[in-house]
């Protein structure tokens, strides 16, 4: 009876806790500028990397792919930004050095929901940046269209 | 006591299926391992549904087929936490639950180094007729599960489980080493134990369209475990190991299957064990769940 209750208490704990992280924490929207100061933190040794598939004609379809595949249920998707995850067109992003948005493929931002993606091999992160800097700033019109969704 | 009518039961369960059905599915990136555990942690707000199973040899006794369930939440980047839920088939016997484990991962560091440390903590609650192998620790043997059901399921495993892991990425491989420590609650004495594991995918680069069977979906590895026995005999006098070479296969629809046929490497081992798994990755659980209760819409 004692260990039914431990076992019943146990997964009510674990609903909740799951539940708690799920609600937890603000929302962070594309106009929230702070989100992208962690790109500023890239040690210099990351920021003076370039991309080594930058010549690759396939490296942005296949970046494409992979964002479809692990990215754009946070970020959305065109990469204009979601719910959960900021803009990927915006002027900070795609002003980066390369090897900035590679350092934060790889490490994440675990504090701020952002997982790290160091399980993708090397070669898949930097494709995934190929995409990222192939998308563009967003346009004034593309920027209309995407606030009245 | 307002009791749920059959009705409103089924209104309630058609309304949690719309949910997993609204949530959209993400491909998963997961290794071979079904024993030793590496550093990534489950995507925030992502649920990882899981089916495994073990079909065992046992010398002696009839051979058996052991599964469990497993429900891996990502709480948030830092903190995964699971629910698992096992039974198990001894031919000739039963079919029995045999209990729940409920874990903890956390990623204490907040970048990428090196090698990679994550505390695993975990609580487990099951019958003496486990036999899904999760782990092997102290000095379990193959002897251990030759109690029939009936007497075996008479008797509860209490037990806190901790675990050291430490893992690397390096030019795509993963290598991996667990160190673990088990407390069964009823005063009984520390056991120890410990897993390692090494992966490669087979393509390190992404294909430019998509498809189920190009080389980077597939990842190989193996992965090493035994016991170490326990704190008043510490060794490996009368400990069983095992080694296991494993294939996963990630599909872009977010489904994920796991072979790992098992070869014990010692007298006290089960001679062979083969192992499976499928899992199902729902992204954006935690976000759905999260608006039920606000009641907030975009």
């Amino acid at each position: 009876m004692r260990t039914r209750t431990l076992a019943v208490m146990s997964t009510l704990l674990f609903v909740g806790l799951a539940i708690l992280g799920a609600t937890r924490g603000k929302t962070e929207t594309t106009e929230d500028e702070s989100v992208y100061a962690e790109l500023g933190k890239a040690p210099e040794k990351y920021r003076s990397k370039a991309n080594p598939l930058a010549k690759d004609s396939d490296a942005s379809a296949a970046g494409r792919v992979l964002f479809e595949e692990h990215c754009e249920d946070c970020h959305g998707q065109n990469a204009t930004g979601g719910r959960k995850a900021p803009s990927l067109r915006a002027k900070e992003v795609q002003e980066a050095p390369p090897g900035a948005l590679f350092w934060i493929l790889t490490n994440g931002v675990v504090r701020k929901k952002m997982p790290v993606w160091s399980k993708l091999p090397e070669p898949e992160r930097w494709q995934l940046v190929s995409f990222i800097k192939s998308l563009g700033p967003l346009e004034p019109a593309e920027k209309k269209s995407e606030s009245k969704r | 006591m307002k009791v749920m009518r059959y009705p409103q039961f089924s209104r309630s369960f058609l309304m949690a299926f719309l949910m997993l059905a609204g949530a959209s599915l993400v491909r998963s990136q997961e290794n071979p391992y079904i024993v030793a555990y590496d550093h990534n942690l489950e995507e925030p707000g992502n649920l990882e549904v899981e089916y495994f199973s073990t079909f065992g040899t046992q010398r002696g006794g009839p051979d058996f087929h052991a599964f469990w369930s497993e429900f891996e939440y990502g709480a948030t980047a830092w903190w995964t936490t699971e629910l698992y839920l096992a039974g198990q088939t001894t031919f000739g016997e039963s079919t029995l639950y045999t209990g729940f484990r409920w874990e903890n991962r956390v990623r204490p560091l907040k970048n990428e180094h090196w090698i990679n440390p994550v505390l695993y903590v975990e609580f487990e609650d099951t019958n003496g007729a486990d036999k899904i192998l999760k782990e092997v620790e102290g000095h379990d043997v193959e002897s251990d599960y030759l109690t029939p059901n009936a007497i075996a399921r008479q008797e509860r495993n209490c037990e806190m489980e901790l675990k050291l892991i430490l893992s690397s990425n390096y030019k795509g491989w993963n290598f991996t080493e667990n160190t673990l420590a088990v407390k069964n609650l009823s005063n009984e004495p520390w056991e120890f134990g410990y897993a390692l594991g090494a992966s490669r995918p087979l393509a390190l680069k992404g294909a430019a369209h998509k498809c189920n069977f190009c080389p980077q979906h597939f990842i190989a590895g193996v992965e090493m475990y035994g016991g170490l026995g326990d704190r008043y005999s510490f060794g490996l006098p009368d400990t069983s190991h095992y080694l296991a070479p494993g294939l996963a296969w990630n599909l872009p629809s977010g489904w994920t299957f796991r072979i790992e046929p098992t070869f014990g490497l010692n007298g006290n081992s089960h001679q062979f064990l083969l192992r499976w798994g499928a899992s199902y990755e729902i992204a954006g659980l935690g976000q759905k769940v999260g608006d039920l209760f606000k009641g907030k819409h975009e």
